[in-house]
């Protein structure tokens, strides 16, 4: 009836997942009780879980790649906490679980945390940016998004309901197959990235769609802002690598479920086949995180500095060349494989090759800055964080792109320490200043200035101070996943290493309490222009928040920068007198298709995990009958009418203008 | 509609204009905005097929470079049974033939010829499922399934990936013919139509390259 799932599947002999996993129960429970008790349940079933608004839900994958960031970031603290006690010491971690946080830490912190923070900012600023209402799917947008909270709450359930996979976050075979890994540990990873995997392809699809076919007129190519550029290859990049993880990570499953010998020892399975596989998307993976992130940082940089984006066109070339590149270097990641000499030196200079088109970026947003205006607000430290920071990161790539100084550090923590230095650098500052760039857009007032800067402080001294021993611990010989060591001269780095965890700990609870003191100051913070950083790029050119259907009427685009433009040409969109003329809007109507599909995403991941097979048929029956209820529609949009965009748009141009007589006083 | 704006757009790019030196001028027509919900949603699901593609090819890869672990047991030559390939590829491509018959008489609006059309593309699908289904259990009788090998493993997942789509295809089918039956040719039950029809053509394109690089060479091999 159940499977394999019994009582024996909850760990209740081991006190610390019990009690981490009572504490998220307790609090998912006392929020939860809030908001039925306040009477907030309709307002967010209404506004948000059904919502197909891409802003709401560009929000709502934001804060979920920040709530899984506490739990990634408190496996990492545990992890740095045991390997600072474990020298001729066991610790308090025992193996299998100290296997179980590291394999989760990488899971979440890919999947669940870089990646929804990404997507979550292109779909909140993609289709401000390009000037129209909405992206191209709206209800595929909002099943995408679900699934990904699918995916999250799979690997969260594992805490408390059987285990998670110990086999790292990538499961290597033979490792991982059913012989060597018996329980269901590596289940729960496979079918938890399936799932939010076809969410991520969704999300790929759509931006792609929007970012080719939904512009605004006048709003061509060479015209887009450089976020966009950036959002259409990693989209690119996510429907050409995501479904070789689904294909590989399907092989994997049939090997543990039914007997196949993809990847197994016997019967002519090749392990080595799932490296290459694995890595064809794992490579272009990380790409798909940072180029994001650039496209941030051009953002930031240009409008912090008061100037265009240097070498707009020359930045476009690079990024398109990185999303080329990034298919042909996959086999770094495994040099010690034994291809032979040649080949790794094809895949070495390949790979030393995408250095280039990435230094261009960094002179360009170098030259960006030179002889600008330059002001230090918090999304610019970020910028300049990353670039310092991702020089370093970028040099030791370029060091273990090297194939025999590779094999030296193979799989050792100088390893660990680059690609750290890469993702917390590249990716996490990316987001951090998006996320404090873009929140006065979202919510309409800005972040408390001051405790940005000092979560900016703690994270980027506690990076350095966290990670920078762990290049000396790989040259020093110490291999990743250790669970207890006993080299003496390895101890002080791993101490001072935990000491940086602890610095970045100061970062994450400064940044909660920056949240919590904005909302509490959100009157003082308000900001009524929808323009508080003096921007380029059109979606500043709306109200913060923007109103549901973004612009009152479609902006007309005559070149880069379209909104600094229009600011700074006479007859400017801001001194306009006359009235535009408004018609009716058609905005794409609610719908909770995405939510109950993902209910029973859910049931399927899970009865699938456990082998419960009818609770299967039951899940995928129902998300079937989702989509044909959903097709069965008879009203897809629902009517703005004109009147009601005049109201809301008027008030926007009140504000404009008085900030627009303001200044010229 | 956006067709010949389009174009303005692909050449501006490849001559690296950007029209922004063009002030004071009238605004060339560079891009005209968001295209019609019709071509939209065709782009987007070509985008879908071909990463779909992708994931086949993710498949072909696995099965070029298992082909000759047989461990011992059956290779291809042995195995594959050209004339039974030939009757599957035959039902396939008549059912592609008869799914663009649907779509003509989807763009006709003509319900009794698109549900005929579709009735027809459907039973060829069936009967294509059922040859698979057939040699599939052929193999697995003769000691031949996916668990024997690696290359049988490969081969078992290839086609059945092939198999479970055109399944996929068939439920999605008879989705809609219930739906132009109770709601007729809606604008947006049309595009769902364009995208089924891309989809089961595209799952032709697929097979031609399992009937070659599966059967074709495995059996010459």
């Amino acid at each position: 009836m159940l499977g394999k799932l019994s009582l024996a599947a909850i760990p209740i002999d081991q006190p610390l997942p019990m009690i981490a996993s009572a504490v998220v129960a307790l609090a998912i429970l006392s929020v939860l009780g809030w908001v039925v008790i306040k009477g907030h349940l309709p307002y967010l079933w209404r506004e948000w879980i059904t919502s197909v608004d891409h802003k709401r839900i560009g929000v709502m994958y934001t804060l979920l790649a920040m709530v899984m960031l506490l739990r990634g970031f408190s496996d990492a603290i545990m992890m740095r906490l045991q390997q600072s006690m474990a020298f001729h010491a066991p610790g308090f971690l025992p193996p299998e679980h100290y296997d179980q946080i590291f394999s989760a830490h990488g899971t979440i912190m890919i999947f669940f945390v870089a990646m929804p923070f990404m997507i979550g900012l292109m779909n909140f600023v993609v289709p401000l940016q390009l000037g129209v209402r909405d992206v191209a799917f709206p209800t595929l947008n909002s099943v995408g998004f679900w699934l990904t909270a699918t995916g999250a709450l799979l690997v969260n359930i594992s805490l408390v309901v059987g285990e998670f996979s110990r086999t790292g976050w990538l499961p290597y075979p033979p490792l991982s197959e059913l012989t060597y890994s018996p329980g269901v540990g590596v289940d729960y990873y496979c079918w938890a990235l399936e799932i939010s995997g076809i969410g991520t392809l969704v999300a790929g699809i759509n931006l792609v769609t929007t970012v080719l076919k939904i512009r605004t007129r006048g709003m061509s190519y060479l015209r887009m802002p450089m976020f966009c550029w950036t959002t259409l290859a990693t989209n690119l990049l996510i429907v050409a690598a995501f479904p070789i993880l689904t294909a590989t990570l399907a092989m994997l499953l049939l090997d543990r479920y039914l007997g196949f010998h993809f990847f197994t020892n016997e019967a002519g399975g090749n392990m080595m086949m799932f490296m290459n596989l694995i890595w064809a998307w794992g490579h272009p993976e990380v790409y798909i995180l940072v180029l994001p992130a650039f496209g941030i940082f051009s953002e930031v940089i240009s409008t912090f500095s008061g100037k265009p984006l240097f070498g707009y066109r020359s930045m476009v070339l690079a990024t398109m060349a990185i999303c080329v590149l990034s298919f042909m270097v996959w086999l770094h990641h495994f040099f010690t494989m034994g291809a032979g000499a040649d080949v790794n030196a094809v895949f070495g200079i390949a790979t030393m090759i995408i250095a280039v088109p990435t230094g261009v970026k960094i002179f360009n947003w170098l030259f960006t800055m030179y002889g600008g205006r330059i002001r230090f607000e918090t999304p610019l430290l970020w910028a300049i964080g990353f670039m310092v920071t991702f020089i370093i990161g970028g040099m030791t790539g370029v060091l273990m792109a090297v194939p025999p100084a590779d094999f030296l550090v193979h799989n050792s923590l100088f390893l660990v320490a680059h690609f750290h230095n890469v993702i917390i650098g590249g990716v996490l500052f990316g987001a951090f200043a998006g996320y404090s760039f873009w929140f006065p857009k979202a919510f309409g007032f800005r972040l408390h200035e001051g405790l940005g800067r000092a979560a900016f402080w703690c994270w980027l001294i506690g990076f350095y101070v966290a990670f920078m021993p762990l290049y000396v611990l790989g040259l020093d010989g110490m291999t990743r996943r250790m669970q207890h060591y006993d080299v003496p001269q390895w101890h002080p780095w791993l101490i001072v290493a935990a000491g940086g965890a602890g610095l970045i700990l100061c970062g994450i609870v400064l940044q909660i309490s920056q949240l919590a003191v904005s909302i509490r100051r959100r009157e003082q913070l308000r900001d009524e222009t929808g323009d508080p950083w003096d921007g380029r790029s059109l979606e500043w050119a709306t109200a913060s928040p923007p109103p549901v259907f973004n612009f009152a009427v479609l902006p007309d685009v005559t070149g880069k920068d379209a909104f600094w433009q229009a600011k700074h040409e006479a007859g400017g969109e801001t001194r306009k007198d006359d009235t535009p003329k408004y018609q009716d809007i058609e905005m794409p109507r609610n719908s909770p298709t995405g939510f109950v599909c993902a209910f029973f995403a859910t049931l399927m991941g899970f009865a699938l995990i456990w082998q419960i097979w009818w609770m299967v048929v039951a899940g995928a029956l129902g998300a079937f009958a989702t989509f044909v209820i959903f097709a069965w529609r008879d009203e897809e949009e629902e009517r703005i009418p004109a009147a009601e965009v005049a109201r809301i748009d008027s008030a926007r141009r009140a504000h404009r203008g008085a900030a627009a007589h303001a200044e010229a006083a | 509609m956006s067709e010949l704006s389009y174009a303005g757009d692909d050449r501006d790019i490849l001559l690296g204009r950007d029209g922004s030196d063009r002030r004071g001028q009238a605004p060339a027509p560079v891009w005209s905005g968001p295209a019609s919900k019709r071509i939209v949603t065709g782009y987007g699901f070509w985008i879908f097929i071909l990463s779909d593609i992708i994931m086949f090819s993710a498949f072909f890869a696995s099965y070029a470079v298992l082909l000759n672990q047989t461990a011992g047991g059956p290779s291809g030559h042995q195995l594959f049974d050209l004339r039974h390939v030939v009757f599957e590829t035959a039902l396939l491509l008549s059912s592609s033939f008869a799914c663009g018959m649907a779509t003509i008489a989807a763009d006709q609006r003509n319900t009794i010829w698109f549900q005929s059309a579709m009735a027809v593309t459907c039973v060829l699908g069936l009967g294509f499922l059922a040859l698979e289904a057939n040699e599939f259990a052929g193999l697995v009788a003769r000691g031949a399934g996916p668990t024997r090998s690696a290359f049988l493993s490969a081969f078992f997942t290839l086609v059945g990936c092939h198999g479970l789509h055109v399944s996929a295809g068939v439920l999605w089918l008879l989705t809609m013919m219930a739906q132009v039956f109770a709601k007729g040719f809606r604008a947006d039950i049309s595009r769902r139509i364009l995208c089924f029809a891309l989809f089961w053509h595209a799952l032709d394109i697929i097979w031609i390259a399992i009937f070659t690089i599966v059967y074709l060479l495995g059996s010459a091999a």
